[in-house]
């Protein structure tokens, strides 16, 4: 550098400044500052994805490598209507999905509400991070306790031999417990947080107007909180329904996850059709939820 | 509100254009890979060459089965060229395909259901065998066969060759057990089998009617037509409640625990897992042995990815692999027999080669140990095209399972 520096004349304030007074001024550069990341992530890399899922969906394979080609079919949706273990795996996993729901939902409630009503200040706060405590264990080491808890000889199978009882690990009622376990806390801390929600002037208005405990309980605890355990159960339904580790590990059944874990090396295509399932059921449930007002919860 | 409706007209206009980039993008993906591809980038023309090469390559990743690189021999390589070893265990032969065209590896040990698919896919290259001197020892009968030279044109390094065997508990089965019987239909250990995860046992199945039901008159467990394989499927479906717990080569180690537990306690296996289970303290009473029935088994083969990115260290391993003293290890270590007939001198067991019959073709004989295949339409005989695909086997196998 050998000229002598120039300097800026002080028009208005120092780039920063002025860059500001941009944004002010153009109300798109603002938005589209902020919302350019977010949305490239949303828009390429995640509905992206899925749309080749969709996309994959109607390719074909070569029937000796399994390779894909492209050329248009409607042939693998046509295998999935068409081969009925398909719809019996469908069908076991939704109902699956749906049994666990249900177990969470009426296990999470008494405490969620004990919680959130009941407790003190103190004894909530324990509570609360024994019910977040299992969240930081590996996913895999409490499917591995599980099995091994199910298994012949477990502590459970022991724990009922004295009564003359016997749970077969493999079942699905060995399944349908651990994953009532797993998907828990996630019932657990909407139902809560819903619960607390709950105005104290409302039940003393209604207790006022001369309800007593129990139909105050029915007529407005229950009704306000039922989004919260809607959106709860949006959890645990998707959970489940997207689990492919536990039922493999477990129970040796098939479900929606592991039929496409072995067909996406030898049959991409069908797999990918097989995964609009999920994503049709899931889009549904959202739906229900939403007119559930399940969305304000969570 | 218009402008609000502006917002959302324009977010739906990003979208669609972002994914009319990405559905032209994977729409011209599927050109190139075609034609012989038998020059390998960036590979030396002379051993020495390789040599100084694989120097700066410094690594070579490889799709095994479990056990085929492990470090009692892996590292000794790493230090004779400078190649450290990666691997990844393969769960299946459909595994190793698809893992393989992945492009993350150099190599792999397929077997003969995988390496016609992988040959056919240009997804491995033929092989120059000057630049791999032990490949002048590999027993003749492993060399030019149909599963791993096509044209004349050899895709790879025979490894060594097996058998799967069938597995039981010395406390719960007869010590005089020599048939399959006890893991088909009619078993006395109803929920206690365990059994390898993959349709390629669809050919096991076969296998136990080829002995059992001489008026389907299967010949081979592989070329199966429309009656044949009606009544596989229908008896692995009646196998299907009988099944403990299925195990894959990812999984095996699963195998060696619930044998361990009870929770199964007959099955078909890999020699491998015998061992692991004879090295658990104390170890495990269990009996391995082929059935009267015969059964199935593999060859495999070390192949190189067409755009390997260590075809250097590729082709030293591929030499290494099959040297007298790497090939007596890795044999005996899984329990399979060597490919190279010097290794019988370096076992550790000097009975080694004789007991995994090492260098009895009559043993080998298509007839008496049926090599995992790719089961194809034409059945090779007077059927003609009328013989179920592979991609029958895996639908079947998905309906089985249930």
């Amino acid at each position: 550098m050998t000229s002598a520096p120039h300097v800026e004349p002080p028009a208005r304030g120092n780039p920063g400044r002025r860059l500001s007074t941009m944004f002010f001024r153009h109300e798109w550069l603002r938005l589209g500052g902020l919302l350019a990341a977010p949305l490239g992530w949303l828009v390429v890399i995640y509905l992206g994805s899925l749309f080749l899922l969709l996309l994959a969906s109607f390719w074909g394979t070569e029937p000796f490598t399994s390779e894909v080609v492209h050329t248009w079919t409607l042939d693998n949706f046509k295998q999935l209507f068409d081969e009925p273990v398909y719809r019996n795996v469908a069908v076991r996993t939704v109902s699956m999905a749906i049994y666990v729901t249900i177990a969470d939902a009426v296990l999470a409630f008494p405490l969620a509400y004990y919680m959130a009503r009941v407790a003190s200040p103190r004894t909530r706060n324990i509570l609360v991070v024994a019910v977040l405590t299992p969240l930081w264990a590996s996913y895999l080491v409490k499917a591995y306790i599980w099995r091994t808890m199910l298994g012949e000889q477990g502590i459970i199978n022991w724990l009922l031999s004295p009564f003359g009882l016997e749970i077969h690990g493999k079942s699905s009622f060995g399944l349908w417990l651990a994953f009532t376990y797993l998907w828990l806390p996630f019932m657990i801390l909407p139902i809560y947080a819903g619960l607390e929600r709950i105005s104290h002037s409302l039940l003393e208005a209604s207790a006022d107007l001369g309800a007593r405990s129990l139909r105050t309980f029915w007529k407005v605890t229950i009704p306000l909180v039922f989004p919260a355990v809607v959106a709860g159960s949006i959890f645990t339904f998707s959970l489940t329904l997207g689990d492919y580790i536990l039922p493999s590990l477990i129970a040796d059944q098939q479900f929606i996850g592991t039929v496409i874990y072995t067909d996406r090396g030898t049959n991409l295509p069908v797999a990918a059709a097989f995964a609009m399932v999920p994503v049709a059921v899931m889009t549904v449930y959202l739906f229900v939820a939403k007119r559930l007002g399940a969305f304000e919860s969570l | 509100m218009r402008r609000r409706r502006m917002v959302v007209w324009a977010a739906l206009g990003v979208l669609v254009g972002a994914l009319a980039v990405v559905a032209s993008g994977c729409g011209g993906g599927d050109d190139g890979g075609s034609g012989a591809s038998a020059e390998l980038d960036g590979l030396g023309t002379t051993l020495e060459e390789i040599q100084a090469n694989a120097k700066n390559e410094g690594q070579v990743n490889l799709v095994i089965w479990a056990g085929y690189a492990d470090k009692t021999w892996a590292d000794q390589f790493t230090q004779e060229t400078g190649c450290k070893v990666l691997t990844k265990d393969g769960a299946s032969s459909d595994d190793m395909v698809d893992l393989v065209s992945t492009g993350e590896w150099d190599g792999v040990s397929a077997s003969g259901d995988a390496t016609l698919r992988l040959i056919a896919k240009d997804d491995v290259a033929p092989v120059n065998f000057d630049l791999i001197p032990n490949y002048a020892d590999v027993y003749e009968g492993l060399k030019d066969q149909s599963y791993n030279t096509v044209d004349g044109v050899g895709y790879g390094v025979p490894h060594g060759r097996g058998v799967n065997d069938l597995i039981f508990r010395n406390d719960i089965l007869p010590a005089d057990t020599d048939s399959w019987a006890p893991i088909w239909p009619g078993t006395d250990y109803k929920g206690k089998l365990s059994i390898y995860d993959n349709q390629i046992f669809i050919a096991d199945a076969a296998l136990y009617l080829k002995a059992t039901q001489p008026d389907l008159n299967i010949t081979d467990p592989y070329e199966l037509d429309e009656d044949q394989f009606n009544a596989v499927v229908d008896l692995l479906k009646q196998q299907r409640p009988n099944i403990g717990k299925y195990w894959d080569g990812v999984t095996y180690a699963d195998q060696v625990t619930t044998f361990k537990s009870g929770e199964t306690v007959v099955g078909t296996t890999w020699p491998y897992q015998v061992n692991l289970m004879a090295a658990e303290k104390p170890p495990l009473k269990v009996t391995a042995l082929v059935p009267k029935e015969g059964t199935t088994g593999w060859s495999d083969t070390w192949m190189i990815y067409s755009k390997a990115a260590h075809p250097n260290c590729m082709y030293l391993w591929m030499n290494y692999i099959i040297s007298p003293e790497a090939n007596a290890k890795v044999a005996e270590y899984f329990g399979e027999a060597p490919s190279n007939a010097k290794a019988c001198d370096k076992t550790s067991d000097p009975n080694y080669c004789t007991n995994n019959h090492a260098d009895d073709e009559s043993y080998w004989d298509p007839d008496n140990v049926f090599y995992w295949n790719t089961p194809q339409a034409d059945c090779g005989d007077d059927r003609g095209d009328v013989c179920k695909t592979y991609e029958d086997w895996r639908t079947a196998w998905t309906e089985i399972k249930g």
